[in-house]
C-alpha cells in the first residue's frame, strides 16, 4: 500500500474492530454462563420449593391440579413465563401444572437436570423425586428464552459499537491525516523548492520522527552544495586560466599586426611565443592531471626509487644547468626499493622537480633526498609564504613568487599522485631560502637498509595501504 | 587619458599596457589588488581595466571598496566567466562595462573611450575647439576640415587639453598624462610637445601661462 495515510488508517480500524470483536464475544460467553448458572440454581431452588411445599402438605397432590381458566393470562414481558412446574404421580399421572406449562410431561428422567424438545423448544428440566409420597416434580426452564436474555444483552453492546463505527472511522481518518501532517508539510517544502535552493531545511519545529529524514536531508544538501561550490569554482578558475593566455595571445598578436616599430613587433612576438610555450604547458599539466586521476592505484609493483628519481629528473636538468644550477640526487635515495604504482610516483616526482627547477634561481641547486617516509625535493627559490602553503596544493592557484610558465596545476597533480599513493605531500620553507616539497609514502619498503630498526616500524608494505 | 590595468597574467597585461598605449592611452599596470589600490588612492585615472582574478583577492572586492570610499572611476570588468550572471554581479557591483575574454583591442579601447566620455558627460567620440576637431579613435585632429597628423605623446597632450578647454594643466599634470607612474620622465619633452603643437595649430592655440602650465585659446 502506498499511502501512508490508508496503512495506518486499516491497522487502526482492523485493530480496534478486532479488540471489539473479542470484546463481544467474550461478553456474550461469560453472560452465558453466568446466566446459565444463575437460572440453573434458580430451576434447582424453584423445584425444591415446591417439593417442599408438597412435603408439608401445603400443597394437596391430589387436588394440585388447577384449572388453567381460573389464572389470567398476564404476558406482560418475553421474559415471562419463563419457568413451568409438573407434578406428576410416580404411576404416571399428572398431578399438578403451572399455568402455561406445556400439556407434555417435562421430562421423563428421574432427577437432576436434563434438556428436552417439546413442540421445537428446548426444556431445561429440573427434576425432584419424591418416593415417600410417590411424586415426582419438574420444573422446566424454556431455553428460547435464557438464549434471547443472552442474545439481548449483546446486542445492547454491540448495537451502539455498530452505530459509532463510522464516527470513529472519521475521527481515525482525520487524526491520522493530522499526526501525518508534518510529513506532508515536508512533502510540499520539498516540492515547491528551486532546483538551486541548497538551504537547510529548518530543524527547530519538526517532529522527533522525521528529525533524522530531515537531518539527512540538510547533510545532503550541505554535501551537494558543497560539491557544486567546488566544481563552480574550478570551472571559474579554468576558464580564467584557459581564457587569459589566449586573451594575451590575441592582444599581442594584434599589437604585432599594428605596430609601426619594428622592436615593437619583435617585443609582441616573442611575447607570444611565451604565451603558447605557457599554454601548451598548460595543455599538457591539464592531460597530466586527468591522468594522474584516472591511473588505478591499486596497480602497484617494486619499484627502485633512485630510477625513479633518475627518470623524473632526466627532462629537467638540462634546464637547470642551462641556468648555472645544479641537480643532485643524495645517496640516501641508493638502495631504497618500495612497493608503489610507477605512473603516479614518476608523475608525482617529475612536477615536483619541474616546480623546483622552474623556481630554482640562476646557480642554484635542487635536491632529492630520501627522508625515510618519502621523498623530498628542495630548491633554494624564493620559496612561498606560509600563508600561500595551504593553499599551494588547489588547482590553478599560483603563489606571489610563480613563474611565467607556471599553471597552477603541478602541485595540483603531485597531491592527487600522493593520495593515490596512500601517502601525503608536505610544504615547507627550506632554510635558509627555498621549498621544501616531501612527498610521503604510505608505507615503504626498506631494501638493502632494513636492518635498521628504527625504520622498520614503517616497513608496511605499500599496496596494503592502498584500496 | 591615464588608464589603470589590473592584470595578473603577465603577457596580457604587456599586451594591454603597450596595445592601450598604441591606442593613444597612458596605461599603468597593477598586478595585485593590493597594487592597483595603491594606485587608485593616488589617483588621476580616467578609467580602470579591471581583471576578476587576482592572486591577492577578487576584482569585485576591489570594485567594492572603491566604490564605498566614493572613487567613481569608470570600471570596465574584463572576465573569464561572461555568462548572464556574472556579467550582472560585475555591473551590479558598480561595474561601468564588462568584456569577455578573449576581447579585441580595439573593441576594449573603443569602449574605454566611450567609458571616459561619459563620465565626463559628453556626448559625442570628438573633441571641438575653436576651430580644432580631435577624433580621439583615430588619434587624428583637424583644423577646418583639413587633416592634421599627430604623434601619439602630440594627441596625449592635446587630448588632455582638449578635454577642459580653457583649464590650465601643469606641466606635471601633463608629465603625468604623457607617462603614467612607470616610464622615466623626459626633462624638457612637454616643451618640445607644445612646441611642435603649436607648429601644427597655430602659436596662439596653446598659452603659456607663465609659472602655471598651459591652456588652450581661442582665437
Amino acid at each position: 500500500m502506498r499511502s501512508m495515510r490508508a496503512r495506518l488508517f486499516l491497522i487502526l480500524i482492523a485493530a480496534t474492530g478486532l479488540v471489539w470483536l473479542s470484546a463481544t464475544a467474550w461478553v456474550y460467553l461469560s453472560t452465558r454462563a453466568e446466566v446459565e448458572h444463575v437460572l440453573d440454581a434458580r430451576l434447582m431452588e424453584a423445584a425444591r420449593m415446591v417439593a417442599s411445599l408438597i412435603e408439608s402438605q401445603e400443597i394437596d397432590t391430589a387436588v394440585a391440579s388447577l384449572d388453567p381458566d381460573v389464572m389470567p393470562d398476564r404476558r406482560h414481558s418475553p421474559y415471562e413465563r419463563q419457568l413451568s412446574c409438573q407434578i406428576w404421580s410416580l404411576t404416571g399421572t399428572l398431578i399438578g401444572q403451572s399455568d402455561g406449562a406445556p400439556a407434555e410431561r417435562l421430562s421423563d428422567h428421574p432427577d437432576g437436570f436434563a434438556e428436552r424438545s417439546i413442540d421445537g423448544d428446548m426444556w431445561r428440566v429440573y427434576a425432584i423425586r419424591d418416593e415417600a409420597r410417590g411424586v415426582q416434580v419438574l420444573v422446566g426452564d424454556n431455553l428460547d428464552i435464557r438464549a434471547r436474555l443472552v442474545r439481548d444483552m449483546v446486542k445492547g453492546l454491540a448495537l451502539p459499537m455498530a452505530l459509532v463505527m463510522p464516527a470513529l472511522a472519521a475521527i481515525l481518518w482525520f487524526g491520522v491525516g493530522r499526526g501525518l501532517r508534518p510529513l506532508s508539510q515536508l512533502a510540499t517544502g520539498l516540492e515547491h523548492r528551486a532546483a538551486g535552493d541548497l538551504h537547510a531545511l529548518p530543524q527547530t519545529e519538526t517532529a522527533s520522527e522525521i528529525r533524522p529524514v530531515v537531518t539527512a536531508l540538510n547533510g545532503l544538501f550541505g554535501r551537494v552544495g558543497e560539491a557544486r561550490e567546488r566544481e563552480r569554482q574550478f570551472l571559474a578558475y579554468a576558464a580564467h586560466e584557459l581564457r587569459t593566455p589566449l586573451s594575451g595571445l590575441k592582444t599581442q598578436a594584434e599589437i604585432a599586426l599594428k605596430a609601426d616599430r619594428p622592436e615593437t613587433r619583435t617585443l609582441a612576438l616573442n611575447q607570444i611565443v611565451t604565451a603558447v610555450e605557457r599554454t601548451a604547458r598548460l595543455v599538457r599539466q591539464l592531460l597530466a592531471m586527468a591522468e594522474a586521476e584516472a591511473v588505478p592505484a591499486a596497480h602497484v609493483e617494486p619499484l627502485r626509487l633512485s630510477e625513479v628519481a633518475r627518470e623524473a629528473v632526466a627532462g629537467q636538468e638540462a634546464r637547470l644547468t642551462a641556468k648555472g644550477g645544479t641537480l643532485r640526487l643524495d645517496p640516501s635515495l641508493d638502495g631504497i626499493e618500495i612497493e608503489a604504482n610507477g605512473t603516479l610516483l614518476a608523475l608525482a616526482l617529475r612536477n615536483l622537480v619541474e616546480n623546483a627547477v622552474n623556481h630554482s634561481p640562476p646557480g642554484g641547486t635542487v635536491r632529492l633526498s630520501w627522508t625515510g617516509r618519502g621523498v623530498a625535493v628542495e630548491d633554494e627559490g624564493p620559496g612561498m609564504p606560509e600563508n600561500e602553503i595551504a593553499r599551494a596544493t588547489s588547482r590553478f592557484f599560483r603563489g606571489s613568487n610563480h613563474t611565467p610558465i607556471g599553471s597552477g596545476l603541478g602541485l595540483a597533480i603531485v597531491e592527487i599522485c600522493a593520495e593515490k599513493l596512500g601517502g601525503r605531500l608536505i610544504l615547507g620553507r627550506r632554510k635558509p631560502a627555498g621549498l621544501r616539497a616531501e612527498l610521503q609514502l604510505a608505507g615503504p619498503r626498506e631494501g638493502n637498509r632494513s636492518s635498521s630498526p628504527g625504520e622498520g616500524a614503517t616497513g608496511r608494505v605499500l599496496g596494503d595501504a592502498v584500496g | 587619458m591615464r588608464i589603470l590595468i589590473v592584470e595578473d597574467d603577465e603577457i596580457l597585461g604587456n599586451g594591454l599596457t603597450v596595445g592601450l598605449a598604441m591606442h593613444g592611452f597612458t596605461p599603468d599596470l597593477a598586478v595585485s589588488v593590493a597594487e592597483a589600490d595603491a594606485a587608485l588612492l593616488a589617483g588621476g585615472f580616467s578609467a580602470v581595466a579591471l581583471d576578476v582574478m587576482l592572486p591577492d583577492g577578487n576584482g569585485h572586492d576591489l570594485l567594492r571598496l572603491m566604490r564605498r570610499r566614493g572613487d567613481a572611476t569608470p570600471v570596465l570588468m574584463l572576465t573569464a566567466l561572461d555568462g548572464v550572471a556574472d556579467r550582472i554581479q560585475g555591473l551590479d557591483g558598480g561595474a561601468d562595462d564588462h568584456l569577455g575574454k578573449p576581447f579585441d583591442l580595439d573593441e576594449l579601447a573603443a569602449r574605454l573611450r566611450a567609458l571616459v566620455r561619459r563620465g565626463a558627460g559628453r556626448l559625442t567620440a570628438h573633441l571641438e575647439f575653436a576651430g580644432v576637431t580631435l577624433d580621439p579613435a583615430r588619434m587624428e585632429a583637424a583644423v577646418d576640415d583639413r587633416a592634421v597628423g599627430l604623434s601619439r605623446r602630440e594627441f596625449t597632450i592635446l587630448h588632455a587639453l582638449m578635454e577642459h578647454p580653457g583649464a590650465i594643466l601643469s606641466r606635471a599634470q601633463l608629465e603625468e598624462r604623457l607617462y603614467g607612474f612607470q616610464e622615466g620622465v623626459e626633462s624638457n619633452a612637454v616643451e618640445v610637445h607644445v612646441h611642435h603643437l603649436r607648429a601644427k595649430f597655430g602659436s596662439r592655440f596653446i598659452e603659456t601661462v607663465r609659472g602655471v602650465g598651459y591652456r588652450l585659446r581661442e582665437g
